[in-house]
């Protein structure tokens, strides 16, 4: 029996290593041609969840808000910018991690400008989740910098390095949410436990207050009470909520909540979908076939991927992955109000240009705040 | 994942390995690349600093093997110390000597407390015991009923008390609940809170003087990144945790979390959570873990894996074939059905040792399968078996039929080819898996 395992492993190794090869192969031929890449087949049948979907019959139906609804004349403006609120909590909610590198950079160059100082500095970043390689870049270029300036103070060494920090930011990136003519359609992704549903309890509640009609999508149908946690957010901001039974078509659902939208006027469509790891291949297809069926009828004008503050370094690979699956359109920094960094943020937006656009600082309802690099940066360095 | 910490090691190690001895010069620099890697994991920069002090320190107090290559030397004092950070053996839950255990379930929002909390309640239930799962988060909307739902199909009661606002004694009242039900354990699920938030790690506290947990657990994100070590060390203020559980181990974050968290409580990681399911929930294996962060591959769960999806006399034919070296496109593709229920093949590549080198960089794998296995499909099956009738005019017509072009059939004709060479060296005894570019055979294996 053992040899028998060992040569199934085997052969799973010459599986692997045939499809590797192949890939392989293909990739160079194609850039060799200069060609597209062409390897992507995706033939995979979605196959979501637990394979039953529930037939739509016994449907949970729409809980509105005791709110008035005057049907808003559907208007055929152009997507407009949404404009920021701008809350002064964010230096305060990051004092610690402020201290911390403010504090770093001293001790670091308390003794002088050695090698130890350098890569204390390095530490630092590391620290802060930037990863090692935007770090060793971050600090070789104001090495070079402060070198050629002759900059040996604290104060230079600490601007220099925000300046470096800063250009990883596109200057231009849009960062403002783009709400089209009524309904516009924002899907909001992530893996599981980063925070999305109560992300989207946020944005409505920001949206109401801004005189935005808003209603939601429960297409979580995979946790357990996911629809009645977003209930309650859905009650607190103010807004409606469609919702099937558990284990319902997140698509159906994202489909009949965006006729909803249509049929009573409302100005925005915010769907919750089920976390789900970004390695998941079937999950990630029923991602990309949400925003297909809602693209039957409408317009998705936002994706916005909802990361962990508290993630490392598999923060990249999560937004490469839903970036890949839906065409992420905006990254939602959260849980940024405790000790965790973020520093994945810097990477993500200069390696993959997805640009940062909000962050959550808590759990309140006011809690989430436009992106701001500068002060980003500002409250990593001090 | 292929760019992660095993082809790190393995860049070291490919150094190492044609050294017959190491000065202290190479010495630092190889710790210097194994402080990289760690980093590179997500292991807390502090965690990094003790960890490549211990393992100096082990270094240079080692015994030396004459039987081992210093490569060899230094895998096995990473992994004895890697080991020795996450736990050594497989830990389980702490036994009582009067029911209820009391099982106290901690950690910050988002990490999957409930979940892990409902998993652990299930398989105690699989286990002959029976556990009562408290629901003591009574600060994030329904999590109340997501608990009961999570306890209805895990067949576990719960212990709910909707709208109730004193946790302390929702797990007070549960725990006598367990007691006049004559019940053996009580899970007490608990608010996700932040550990910077000083009312909700009081409450914490509150919660844990009130039940007296003979076990405390910390559920941990396998994603967590540099924080993991300050969310460990507030909690640690609160309570007396007596172990952790890594969840979300079934992406393909790298896991250094777990080293750092084992680090800082000085508790061993007991379970991980692997899937979505209520069963998805492992007794967690430190040597596994160990290995897979050096990058020596998690051969062990690959060949549970392949236990599970090969058939026993599948396999003997296989193994058959494989002698000699008869290999064709129908034994493939039966291959390949099975490497598909061993889960995405990314994944599974991921456990090979030294894959960490292939230059296949974010091809998809996943996506590639369907494409391959189109092309063998529409081959007739005497083409299947005998390769070499595959003539222009054939390969245009399954090129057409599988909806891909000439090229990709040859292509895959010809790696198909080499693999069968390959196999025929292998099967003669002389040489081993080097032919396909890239591809190496664990150790042991294919000799």
């Amino acid at each position: 029996m053992i040899t028998a395992v060992v040569f199934a492993v085997v052969a799973v190794a010459i599986v692997v290593g045939l499809i590797v090869a192949f890939v392989t192969t293909t990739r160079a031929r194609s850039r060799q041609l200069g060609l597209e890449e062409d390897a992507e087949g995706r033939v995979v049948e979605p196959e979501g969840r637990g394979g039953v979907n529930v037939e739509p019959e016994g449907r949970g139906g729409v809980i509105a808000p005791p709110a008035a609804e005057p049907p808003a004349a559907p208007s055929a403006a152009p997507p407009v910018e949404v404009p920021e609120a701008v809350r002064p909590a964010l230096r305060d909610r990051l004092a610690r991690s402020r201290r911390f590198l403010a504090g770093r950079v001293r001790d670091a160059l308390g003794a002088g400008l050695d090698d130890d100082a350098w890569d204390d500095l390095e530490a630092a970043l590391i620290q802060a989740d930037t990863g090692v390689g935007t770090a060793t870049a971050v600090v070789s270029e104001v090495r070079a910098e402060a070198r050629a300036a002759g900059v040996t103070d604290v104060d230079g060494i600490r601007t220099l390095m925000a300046q470096r920090l800063l250009a990883r930011f596109a200057a231009d990136a849009p960062r403002a949410l783009t709400i089209g003519p009524p309904p516009s359609v924002w899907l909001v992704v992530g893996v599981n436990g980063t925070g999305k549903t109560t992300t989207i309890g946020k944005i409505a509640a920001d949206q109401a207050a801004r005189g935005r009609r808003v209603v939601m999508a429960a297409a979580d149908t995979f946790r357990a009470a996911a629809d009645e946690q977003l209930e309650a957010w859905a009650r607190r901001a103010g807004a409606e909520l469609v919702k099937h039974r558990p284990g319902a078509d997140p698509g159906a659902v994202a489909f009949d909540a965006l006729a909803h939208a249509r049929a009573r006027g409302h100005d925005l469509l915010i769907v919750d979908t089920a976390g789900r790891l970004h390695t998941k291949v079937p999950l990630m297809d029923e991602l990309a076939k949400i925003r297909r069926v809602v693209e039957k009828e409408g317009r998705v004008d936002e994706v916005l991927l909802v990361l962990d503050a508290t993630a490392g370094q598999n923060g990249l690979a999560q937004a490469r992955s839903f970036a890949a699956a839906t065409g992420v359109t905006g990254v939602v920094l959260t849980k940024l109000d405790g000790t965790a960094k973020g520093g994945i943020a810097v990477a993500v937006e200069q390696e993959l240009g997805i640009p940062i656009k909000l962050i959550g600082v808590g759990e309140g309802l006011g809690d989430l705040e436009p992106f701001e690099p500068r002060r980003f940066v500002e409250a990593l360095l001090g | 994942m292929f760019d992660s910490l095993s082809s790190r090691f393995d860049d070291i190690f490919t150094r190492l390995r044609n050294r017959g001895r190491l000065s202290d010069k190479q010495v630092d620099e190889v710790l210097r690349e194994i402080r990289l890697a760690l980093l590179e994991a997500d292991v807390s920069l502090r965690v990094v600093k003790a960890f490549v002090a211990d393992v100096r320190e082990r270094a240079q107090g080692a015994e030396i093997h004459k039987s081992l290559s210093p490569a060899q030397q230094v895998i096995k004092i990473v992994n004895e110390a890697l080991i020795g950070v996450l736990g050594g053996e497989a830990k389980g839950l702490v036994p009582v000597d009067a029911p209820p255990r009391v099982i106290l379930m901690a950690g910050l929002q988002g990490s999957g407390k409930t979940t892990a909390a409902a998993k652990l309640a299930k398989h105690l239930r699989g286990k002959g015991r029976r556990p009562l799962l408290a629901a003591c988060d009574l600060r994030r909307p329904a999590a109340t009923s997501q608990l009961q739902l999570l306890g209805e199909q895990a067949g576990v009661p719960v212990h709910a008390e909707p709208g109730a606002t004193d946790a302390p004694a929702v797990a007070r009242r549960a725990l006598e609940e367990a007691h006049a039900e004559n019940l053996t354990d009580v899970i007490v699920d608990t608010s996700g809170r932040m550990h910077v938030d000083p009312e909700l790690m009081a409450e914490l506290g509150a919660v844990a003087r009130a039940v007296e947990p003979h076990e405390t657990l910390l559920v941990c994100d396998a994603m967590t990144g540099q924080d993991a070590v300050n969310v460990a060390e507030a909690f640690l203020e609160e309570v007396e945790v007596t172990g952790v559980v890594l969840t979300k181990l079934d992406g393909d974050a790298r896991g250094g979390a777990a080293l750092s968290m084992s680090y800082v409580t000085g508790c061993p990681v007991k379970f991980a959570g692997v899937g979505e399911k209520l069963d998805d929930l492992e007794p967690f294996h430190p040597d596994r873990m160990a290995s897979r962060i050096l990058g020596m591959g998690d051969v062990l769960t690959l060949i549970e894996k392949a236990e599970e999806a090969f058939e026993a006399d599948q396999a003997r034919r296989l193994e058959e074939r494989l002698r000699k070296a008869e290999f064709t496109f129908e034994d493939f593709l039966e291959q390949m059905q099975a490497v598909k229920k061993m889960g995405p093949l990314s994944q599974v590549l991921g456990m090979l040792p030294g894959m960490g080198k292939l230059p296949i960089g974010d091809a998809n794998l996943d996506a590639t399968m369907p494409r391959v296995e189109a092309i063998i499909r529409s081959m007739t099956p005497r083409e299947r078996n005998d390769p070499s009738i595959l003539n222009g005019s054939r390969r245009a017509r399954i090129a057409r039929g599988s909806g891909t072009s000439v090229q990709e059939v040859n292509r895959l004709i010809k790696q198909f080819e080499q693999v069968r060479k390959l196999m025929r060296q292998m099967s003669g005894g002389k040489g081993r898996a080097r032919a396909v570019p890239g591809l190496r055979l664990p150790p042991g294996i294919g000799s």
